[in-house]
């Protein structure tokens, strides 16, 4: 991987060169997923070609909202984040982690299944979707113990990251220092650039593997004022950021305040729905359902996205530690903002704002996260 | 903590119970020996993840030393469906196990300071190895008290080890139940309240706790007031666990993963979080 | 031979006691002993006495009709046996039944009443005594209640 500037690489394609990537990338057996309309939604699926892309169309977010709008014009990737990440790819919802036989005399085998996704390519990841899976491979893989089937499907992974042209309502990468402007971690990184009828992006080349294909794929030197273009757009994003949180001391801040009267106003609110957790590009918590056959000859063990905001998700002989929705908000954010770093050397939240645009009741963390720092130090009367 | 970054964290390896003991009425004590290959080697206090054919996986502790046997000891009480199912099982059957994990007790620690070891109901089990490998050096250790609670007179785990150890000269064994009748001719009353009237240097001594969780905390104070400093008092958390490895989040205690960074914790380094409700 | 100071100041529940207080609390104290199965209190009985114990073990026993008494606490050595007599209107509220034979200081309640009455220095050391022993059994009693290693 590449980082600094002077190393970088620096081509420009237009929406043809884009196409011709897509391409590229298919017929070197890359599975190609990128955003797509679907839902009333921009999601991340399998795209066949540009036009599989949200051409125009772009999204409104305010916490609790999200609407998607058109575009004045022809913009590829000119929204923000929808409520899918990437993991779900990665890190698929629903995973099979083996399947045990028993013979007719009571012995167990138990076999693993063949990998039957990927390689992927992923088209237009943002600099904070980068830095989210960043954060997922410190938990999958640099802990004492690695999951060996995401080991391997992250590292096939060919990424294609996008600089943000424009922030969401709800976006506070700059906040959380990890965008909008993708600084490693990928193989490509475009920048969308529309100029009246001149539609280009920039492309950066982060890897071996993106000059490779990068050859297959007409394009041009860029010209100094092309990277100056690019670089003001990324700087135009950086300063439309729709929330703010103040990083300053949070983790001490939340860890000394378990018993803020915060945590029970936000709990009068939370559903406990679990959608944050859902769309959370960071969010890794798992659970296992065991399932066997009629005649229980074999049995599998099936791995599936859980939330913190479940009662049994704490279940222990007897009962949920977490019963109340007050402890489990706690969980959730104390979590994300605090322990997360004690136990894994970064946040967990990257700024992407899916958690408060998908709340169904508009809770934003950015705004717990500030209250309780407007009066720490508070007891509740619980 | 042994990392497996080469093997399948997630795939369990094939064990054949050896012998079924009944303990109690809801608890048996299971000996189980690899299908194939050796068991690996583990600490006191630490445990594995056994899997029933096709109901799931729990996290028991080992609870008989690595040096006692070329096999793993678990004790399981029937306490929910895949439990249920272990405690079901009869010499012969399969299943799986993953493990070992987590922290254990500090007995090579321990050496040269008096032993403190206070269980409570079934928390002898994952106990009972410590206190062997103790016995099985007791010339590295000081004085040597266990003192164990429970319900009442027909749930004394272990019987026949604690008359062992009892007739030892060189350890104090004191056993307390909450509930009992006249035909009780044994100590009635909290576990907690044997901590004062023990043989102990509070200065030199290491304890080691194990039992629920609102009997280790009032385990913890009784241990404080006697002198005893929190970095010398180990307790044994229980929280939901799934995956056992860190990967899965459900037994999150603060910061910690009561898998890989526990089950055995020095007191410090969790006090401020047995005081939170819920956490 | 000791004498009941010595005999007293040997004991951990008085240390520290003022010298002064502690003639004052041997002029009411003597030994005694029981056999096994004796009681050293039984329940509505007047507070009249209560117990430091030097050898044996006591058990405090709640009877019930129809149903075999029930043991709460058993007390050894260096522990006290009553402490109704602190309070009016100064009645046991259970037995306490000697499991084997039992050695103990009899205090003569009536007597030191009388004298932490009388001055009350001496009552608020006798309290500071009582009131932990106090507190400590009802948080065992909380915990025997709770039933914590039952299933749920």
């Amino acid at each position: 991987m590449q980082d600094s500037k002077a190393d970088v690489t620096r081509v420009v394609i237009d929406t043809k060169g884009l196409q011709c990537l897509l391409e590229a990338l298919a017929q070197a057996g890359y599975r190609v997923v990128g955003p797509t309309v679907r839902d009333e939604a921009i999601v991340y699926d399998d795209i066949a070609g540009i036009e599989s892309l949200p051409v125009g169309w772009t999204d409104r977010q305010e916490a609790g909202r999200y609407a998607l709008e058109r575009r004045g014009d022809d913009a590829c990737f000119g929204y923000v984040v929808g409520p899918h990440s990437w993991k779900k790819f990665l890190f698929p919802p629903v995973e099979t982690l083996w399947t045990a036989r028993r013979d007719e005399a009571g012995a167990m085998a138990v076999s693993r299944p063949e990998p039957s996704q990927g390689p992927f390519a992923f088209i237009g990841m943002r600099a904070c979707e980068i830095e989210a899976i960043a954060i997922q491979d410190r938990v999958f893989e640099q802990g004492p113990y690695t999951d060996t089937a995401y080991a391997a499907r992250r590292s096939d992974a060919f990424i294609v990251a996008l600089n943000c042209g424009q922030a969401g309502g709800t976006c506070f990468c700059v906040s959380m220092d990890t965008g909008p402007k993708a600084k490693h971690g990928f193989d490509l990184a475009l920048t969308e650039m529309i100029d009246g009828p001149s539609h280009r992006f920039l492309v950066e080349v982060g890897s071996e593997a993106g000059a490779r294909i990068m050859v297959q794929v007409p394009h041009e030197q860029a010209s100094a004022g092309q990277v100056e273009m690019a670089e003001a757009i990324v700087e135009r994003t950086a300063g439309q950021m729709g929330r703010s949180l103040d990083t300053q001391g949070l983790k001490e801040l939340l860890q000394d305040n378990p018993e803020h009267p915060r945590w029970d106003d936000v709990a009068m609110r939370c559903l406990t729905c679990a959608n944050c957790t859902m769309v959370c590009p960071t969010c890794f918590c798992s659970t296992v359902e065991d399932h066997s056959d009629l005649t229980n000859t074999e049995a599998q063990r099936v791995r599936k996205w859980d939330s913190c905001f479940t009662m049994d998700y704490s279940y222990i002989h007897g009962g949920s530690v977490r019963a109340s929705t007050a402890s489990r908000y706690r969980q959730w954010m104390t979590h994300k903002l605090a322990n997360w770093i004690d136990q894994f050397g970064t946040s967990g939240c990257v700024g992407c704002g899916r958690c408060i645009t998908w709340c169904p009741v508009g809770i934003d963390l950015t705004e717990e996260a500030a209250a309780i720092r407007a009066a720490p130090g508070e007891k509740g009367s619980g | 903590m042994q990392p497996q970054a080469l093997e399948d964290p997630f795939v369990p390896d094939i064990y054949r119970v050896e012998k079924v003991r009944r303990e109690l009425a809801d608890a048996v004590t299971l000996e189980l020996e690899p299908q194939s290959g050796t068991r690996p080697d583990f600490r006191p206090g630490q445990f594995n993840m056994l899997y029933a054919f096709g109901v799931g996986e729990v996290a028991i502790s080992m609870s008989a030393s690595a040096r006692l046997g070329a096999g793993f000891v678990h004790t399981v009480r029937n306490a929910g469906a895949v439990s249920g199912a272990l405690a079901r099982l009869e010499p012969g059957a399969t299943l799986g196990v993953r493990g070992p994990f987590g922290t254990g007790w500090p007995v090579p620690e321990a050496e040269g300071r008096d032993v403190l070891i206070v269980a409570g109901g079934l928390g002898l089990a994952p106990l009972r190895p410590a206190i062997q490998d103790v016995l099985a050096h007791r010339e590295r250790y000081g004085r040597v008290t266990i003192l164990v609670g429970c319900r009442s007179p027909h749930d004394i785990l272990y019987q026949h080890d604690l008359e062992e150890w009892r007739q030892r000269l060189d350890v104090t064994v004191e056993v307390t139940v909450d509930h009992a009748g006249t035909d009780w001719h044994g100590d009635v009353g909290f576990v907690t309240t044997l901590i004062p009237r023990s043989p102990f240097d509070p200065d030199n001594a290491v304890a080691m706790v194990c039992g629920p969780e609102v009997m280790m905390r009032f385990a913890a104070s009784a241990l404080l007031k006697a002198g005893v400093p929190a970095s010398a008092i180990h307790l044994s958390m229980e929280r939901n666990m799934k995956c056992a490895i860190g990967l899965c989040g459900h037994c999150q205690f603060g910061p910690k993963f009561v898998c890989k960074d526990g089950p055995v914790f020095p007191l410090d380094r969790i006090s401020g979080l047995l005081a939170v409700q819920e956490i | 031979m000791e004498t009941m100071d010595q005999i007293l100041a040997k004991q951990a529940f008085f240390a520290d006691f003022p010298a002064a207080f502690a003639d004052l609390i041997a002029g009411c104290a003597s030994n005694c002993h029981f056999k096994a199965g004796e009681y050293l209190l039984r329940e509505g009985d007047p507070a009249d006495r209560f117990f430091l114990l030097r050898e044996g073990k006591v058990a405090l026993e709640i009877a019930a009709p129809a149903r075999a008494p029930v043991v709460l606490t058993t007390l050894k050595e260096g522990q006290i046996v009553g402490v109704s007599w602190l309070t009016a209107p100064y009645r046991a509220e259970f037995d306490a039944r000697a499991m084997e034979p039992v050695r103990a200081i009899a205090i003569d309640a009536k007597c030191l009443r009388g004298k932490c009455e009388a001055d009350h220095h001496l009552g608020y050391e006798m309290m500071k005594r009582f009131l932990p022993l106090v507190v400590e059994r009802l948080h065992a009693t909380r915990m025997q209640i709770l039933d914590v290693y039952g299933q749920r």
